[in-house]
């Protein structure tokens, strides 16, 4: 009974995040932060913000993210749930409006939805990183980090990977310097 | 017969228009290991350029216009932008069952291996620099995502009108952390309208 109570929650939190994940997984990171720690306290903030780091440096989209939490709080029904919970709804409207999108290719309406849907897209994207930064309480050193990640990943060609393991490996150290 | 003109086809006429299956001759397993590898290789993003490289430049299943009218429509769409990308060549390639093998095959190896990563976090976590580790990684990816963002900002983003649509989004999810669900009903309207009044000028 509980369990099932816990497995429909998780889907019914994981729903709406999917249809309203514009900009791609990263935009649902914040509502998901608020949901999974604040309101129905399945992990902790640090835990979320471990998983976080992990869904980022594992292979695949970091939506992967929702797949964690839900493997936390149910194991492998959790985990489950968690990925029909994030893909299913937003593939089944991609589905429907592929179908239909070369009709309206290069219409009026279909660029207007196009540049209407970029900002918001890209608002939640960066409300997203905001919010990792908030929950990671690294202070100083972990905006610096990030700043930095930000500047080497935008205008040199660095692996990512690589970069992550440095933004690691770099506070690990910052923190036992400045304690 | 129908099958027969589709194979002739050359990779850089327009595309034919035909409702539902374009290519019929991709087979489902060339598709699932197509995508499979995709997942499997797709440390940190760029997945969508992965793609490209193997579905019109190795394999010529899609043509480029193709191509990049789909990629358009996974960043439109709310989801995942590869795994929409993924639905929306399989759904090109074979129809309905050709979009499920995509997308299961995206996300098959990534689903187990990331279950594999938090099986061992939960025997780590106890270790006092782990977590500071993954704290680091943590804020490194979030430059991840906002070279991301930076990136989106410089391709679409012109005039005052859509930089105001996203600090307000900025300012109202992230900063204040206001619920996402209603002020994206809310402020997605206005942006779509306001795009739509800045093209008819």
């Amino acid at each position: 009974m509980m369990r099932g109570n816990l497995l429909w929650t998780l889907f019914l939190v994981f729903v709406p995040l999917s249809l309203l994940s514009f900009g791609g997984g990263a935009s649902i990171i914040a509502p998901l932060d608020h949901q999974a720690v604040a309101v129905h306290h399945w992990i902790t903030q640090h835990e979320f913000v471990d998983m976080f780091a992990i869904s980022r440096a594992a292979p695949g989209p970091g939506s992967m993210l929702v797949v964690l939490i839900g493997w936390r709080v149910a194991q492998w029904p959790g985990a489950l749930i968690g990925a029909v919970g994030i893909f299913l709804p937003s593939s089944l409207l991609c589905y429907g409006v592929a179908r239909m999108w070369n009709h309206y290719r290069g219409t009026a309406f279909h660029a207007a939805l196009e540049r209407g849907l970029a900002p918001v897209g890209t608002g939640l994207i960066i409300a997203g990183a905001w919010s990792i930064l908030r929950a990671s309480e690294s202070g100083y050193s972990g905006w610096a980090i990030a700043l930095l990640a930000t500047a080497v990943l935008a205008w040199r060609n660095f692996h990512p990977l690589l970069v992550l393991f440095i933004g690691g490996t770099g506070y690990v150290v910052l923190v036992g310097i400045l304690r | 017969m129908e099958q027969k003109q589709h194979e002739k086809r050359q990779p850089t006429e327009p595309v034919q228009q035909s409702a539902d299956v374009d290519f019929p001759t991709v087979s489902f397993s060339a598709i699932f290991s197509l995508f499979f590898q995709v997942g499997l290789l797709s440390f940190g993003g760029g997945l969508a350029a992965w793609m490209y490289r193997l579905v019109v430049e190795r394999h010529h299943w899609l043509t480029a216009t193709d191509f990049l009218s789909g990629l358009a429509l996974s960043q439109v769409m709310p989801g995942v932008n590869v795994a929409n990308l993924s639905i929306y060549i399989g759904q090109r390639l074979r129809g309905l069952p050709g979009a499920i093998t995509a997308l299961i095959g995206l996300i098959f190896a990534p689903f187990f291996i990331i279950i594999g990563l938090a099986a061992i976090y939960e025997q780590i976590k106890a270790v006092p620099w782990a977590h500071n580790f993954l704290c680091g990684v943590a804020t490194a990816a979030v430059g991840l995502v906002m070279s991301m963002a930076l990136k989106s900002i410089r391709h679409t983003m012109h005039g005052i009108g859509p930089l105001a649509i996203m600090s307000s989004i900025v300012l109202t999810v992230g900063i204040l952390r206001w619920p996402m669900v209603p002020v994206v009903l809310g402020i997605t309207p206005v942006s779509v309208l306001l795009a739509w009044k800045t093209r008819q000028r």
